[in-house]
């Protein structure tokens, strides 16, 4: 098998006191599918914001394409990554948020527009044909020039996919992007997580609790508990054969 | 005076020569504003320092001047500053005013940014890192220009406290519409005119000024909001 894009080397994680990630240790693959399970509070979220380098890691290595995310050489020693050694890094990774955290003094168009310009440098008209296109793969090619404050939560979350995807990332994070939607739109986010899935070759670390769609996607299942992977496999794997049992026990709370 | 307290005739001689004094108060209230909001500034990156004992001495500072009356601080600069030893130098009534009500409302108009500032989610700040935005870009492009809009009706309100505030500065001789109202009041023996006209003169220039800032709010509040601004307007139609 290829190299991984990202693997995580002990990783731990405290908040004051309180350790939420007790080792972690993973690899994912150029394009693999990856969905995090678990109850809450495991740490699921920590784990994705600390690639997106939102959240520092208290000890361990985060690996990005060979490169160390949070630590970097000076002078021939290994010292805390500054912010130009992580722009550098993290320019591979995208992230979708529960809140969706769109821009709201801007467009829609110009949500997906304003970090491939800025932060790429890439020409105006390139990008705007890209975000149209983008945009129009979501399915609101008709409302483009709408602010967010005029779409519904399913509407502004697929925004937040095309602005990252716009971006073009190697990673795609999924944080728990249908938690904070109505139970009917859910289903129209859904089906573009599993379009980009089937049809982009990027990574995707999708953090959910819609576990039939995320078995249904993941390449890779793991599952979270108490700060540590207590189990991780192919999705039938884990669910059909796996002896955890607190693992049986989360599942069949989703059962019913 | 026997029923002759109310002379239309005072009124007229008194218009012109409080008038004078109108250039000054205005004057004065524009670079007082200016050097707060200026001066505001300092505040606010002072109390971006994240250092405790920084922190805790600022906001000690910033309430001991709030809560001290402007014309006692006005007073103090006045006449006792120049005695201090050392540090101690002679002020112009104009600069006088300029510095003690700047820093006065400087206290209010730091606290205003700060609010503006904080406003703005934590989202906005993720969402720009995940976009990979610099930080001179995250500022300027996605925080400044939510967190400015709903600080403006608010320095407005503040520009219109400060212009009432002013006149106190008659106090140390800054010679605005009061200071000319007074002078007027103890040449004639008469101050029931000249002071109505100061009264006026405030009322005409800080009324239409509210009225103004407050539909600035209401716009500022609905900015974001293209459906409640849509909404609004129908509202206007349909009734």
């Amino acid at each position: 098998m290829a190299e991984p894009i990202v693997r995580y080397q002990d990783v731990h994680k405290s908040f004051g006191d309180v350790e939420v990630l007790k080792g972690i240790d993973l690899d994912i693959f150029p394009a693999e599918k990856v969905a995090i399970i678990g109850p809450s509070g495991s740490g699921k979220t920590t784990i994705i914001r600390m690639l997106m380098t939102l959240e520092e890691p208290t000890s361990g290595d985060i690996i990005v394409d060979g490169t160390n995310l949070w630590k970097m050489e000076k002078n021939g020693r290994m010292t805390e990554a500054n912010e130009k050694h992580l722009r550098s890094v993290r320019g591979d990774i995208g992230m979708v948020f529960q809140h969706f955290n769109l821009f709201p003094h801007m467009t829609i168009l110009e949500n997906c527009m304003t970090a491939p310009i800025r932060v790429k440098g890439e020409d105006k008209q390139e990008v705007e044909q890209r975000s149209i296109e983008m945009l129009e793969r979501v399915g609101l090619g008709d409302k483009i020039h709408n602010y967010p404050s005029q779409l519904s939560g399913g509407q502004k979350q697929r925004v937040a996919m095309a602005r990252a995807l716009v971006m073009r990332p190697k990673i795609m994070l999924f944080d728990e992007v249908t938690s904070a939607l109505d139970p009917e739109l859910v289903g129209e986010v859904l089906e573009v997580i599993r379009d980009i899935a089937k049809n982009d070759d990027m990574a995707m670390v999708l953090v959910t609790h819609e576990m039939d769609f995320a078995l249904d996607i993941a390449d890779k299942v793991l599952f979270l508990d108490e700060g540590v992977i207590a189990e991780q496999g192919s999705a039938s794997d884990v669910i059909e054969h796996s002896q955890n049992e607190r693992l049986q026990e989360f599942l069949s709370r989703f059962r019913g | 005076m026997n029923g002759n307290y109310w002379s239309w005739e005072r009124f007229s001689e008194a218009f012109p020569y409080v008038l004078e004094g109108l250039t000054t108060t205005v004057g004065v209230t524009i670079s007082t504003f200016i050097f707060a909001m200026i001066f505001g500034f300092v505040w606010l990156f002072l109390r971006r320092i994240p250092l405790r004992p920084v922190n805790w001495t600022v906001t000690w500072i910033m309430e001991f001047i709030r809560s001290t009356p402007p014309i006692i601080q006005l007073f103090f600069l006045y006449n006792a500053w120049p005695v201090v030893p050392y540090v101690g130098v002679t002020l112009s009534p104009f600069a006088c005013a300029v510095i003690g009500l700047g820093v006065h409302f400087s206290t209010y108009i730091g606290e205003i940014y700060r609010s503006g500032i904080e406003s703005v989610g934590k989202g906005q700040w993720e969402a720009s890192t995940a976009l990979n935005l610099s930080l001179s870009d995250k500022w300027r492009h996605i925080i400044l220009p939510q967190a400015i809009p709903p600080t403006i009706p608010m320095l407005g309100n503040y520009f219109i406290i400060l212009f009432k505030e002013v006149p106190i500065t008659a106090t140390i001789s800054v010679q605005g519409i009061l200071y000319m109202a007074n002078t007027f009041g103890s040449q004639n023996w008469a101050y029931i005119e000249a002071l109505t006209i100061v009264g006026l003169i405030l009322l005409v220039l800080s009324y239409p000024s509210a009225v103004l800032i407050r539909k600035l709010e209401v716009k500022m509040n609905t900015r974001f909001d293209k459906n409640a601004e849509i909404k609004e307007i129908n509202k206007g139609v349909t009734s």
